[in-house]
């Protein structure tokens, strides 16, 4: 099929199939999936600035899909997430003026590669530990079946008592998040949390969502399975911002992005439905991977000089 | 148990049927038409592309989320 606006030849169904798992990742975790849509979308040609624009206008179709089912799962917590969506898209400015400086600099592509590999197995490593302890703590007591509403709310983390403390920091304003579980936390702190996640994602490129997800968890203290559901919420926001930016550079084939949505409309069902047979920890546990994938791309890349 | 999974796998694997005939004629139809329309306004008007860019993706998936909802019931009514 033929794409007019950034003149590639792609296979429909390959990116159909693309989108339908990205679309799966996205629903269950909360994140875009700009890590595999981005190398996917160019080893089938398409230029680097396209497969940015391209995948963000998708992510913000596939976030619809997943945030209106985990919505409709009672996983959305809507105030959060608007009060992150500004955080971010401020994180994401700032992140984009950092890469301009590096760039004049002369040293761009060693030290985003360097910072984004530390990040990626800090992440990991962090979410293995804490999830497994949790899991093996929890053993027995975790809620069986579906998991939603009220049970949603009930997870467990070992990380909590840094979380407590985090929430009993009195920086005024305070606010309650009362979708979420939270009776009162500072505001800064979501915005530092939703700000430093913007500042990763102008910073290395997508939707930082694998950053985001843990720290709102960690953090925040917001149940997993909200913190996917309203990450997605906030995804639509910032990424729609993004999409914008893009499109006026010239960036973004929306044709690709119509097609690959397609398959994601799927896919992000099945992802926010299947959040529901899944204790938190356990979906913490599931996530491990996805960070890791990132850094392998990066570390093929710094060693091949081939960007995937 | 098994049989409310096999039930469920039916549901979805019709609903996948009926969901990839549409989407076929959905790039047939709708694609073909404004591919041409969308590549003159991405060369003439950028800040009208970006926003039709926006709004096409949003409706396409508020529409998509409503088709497969509604398949998903119609199949499972039909299937119960």
């Amino acid at each position: 099929m033929f794409f007019p606006i950034s003149g590639a030849h792609i296979s429909p169904i390959y990116l159909v199939i693309v989108g339908f798992l990205i679309g799966i990742l996205g629903g269950f975790f909360g994140v875009g999936g700009s890590f595999i849509a981005g190398p996917a979308l160019r080893a089938v040609g398409l230029d680097w600035n396209f497969a940015v624009g391209t995948d963000l206008a998708h992510i913000v179709g596939k976030s619809v899909v997943a945030a209106k089912r985990h919505r409709a799962l009672g996983n959305v917590d809507l105030r959060l997430g608007l009060i992150m969506a500004l955080g971010t898209i401020g994180g994401a400015e700032v992140g984009a003026q950092l890469i301009q400086m590096l760039k004049r600099a002369g040293n761009v592509n060693l030290v985003v590669s360097i910072v984004s590999i530390a990040v990626y197995l800090s992440i990991s490593t962090f979410m293995i530990w804490e999830s497994r302890k949790t899991l093996i703590s929890q053993k027995g007591r975790l809620p069986r079946g579906k998991i939603k509403g009220r049970k949603a709310k009930q997870d467990h983390s070992e990380f909590m008592h840094v979380t407590r403390a985090i929430q009993r920091l009195k920086i005024w304003p305070l606010i309650a998040l009362p979708a979420s579980g939270v009776k009162a936390i500072s505001l800064w702190i979501i915005l530092l949390v939703a700000f430093v996640g913007g500042l990763f994602s102008g910073f290395l490129g997508g939707g930082a969502g694998y950053i985001r997800m843990p720290s709102m968890v960690y953090v925040l203290g917001i149940p997993t399975h909200l913190a996917v559901g309203t990450d997605l919420f906030e995804i639509i926001i910032s990424a729609s911002y993004g999409t914008f930016t893009h499109a006026i550079k010239g960036n973004v084939d929306i044709l690709i992005a119509l097609v690959m949505h397609t398959g994601a409309a799927i896919g992000a069902q099945i992802g926010a439905i299947s959040t529901q047979y899944f204790a938190g920890p356990k979906i913490r546990l599931a996530f491990v991977p996805l960070p890791l994938i990132g850094a392998a791309i990066v570390i093929y890349t710094l060693m091949t000089g081939h960007k995937l | 148990m098994k049989s409310d999974t096999a039930k469920t796998l039916r549901a979805f694997l019709i609903e996948l049927a009926i969901y990839a005939l549409l989407v076929v004629g959905y790039f047939f139809l709708v694609l073909h038409f404004l591919g041409g329309w969308l590549q003159q306004l991405e060369v003439h008007h950028r800040n009208t592309y970006g926003g039709v860019a926006i709004l096409l993706i949003i409706g396409q998936a508020v529409v998509l989320e409503n088709v497969t909802t509604l398949l998903l019931r119609l199949i499972r009514g039909r299937s119960e």
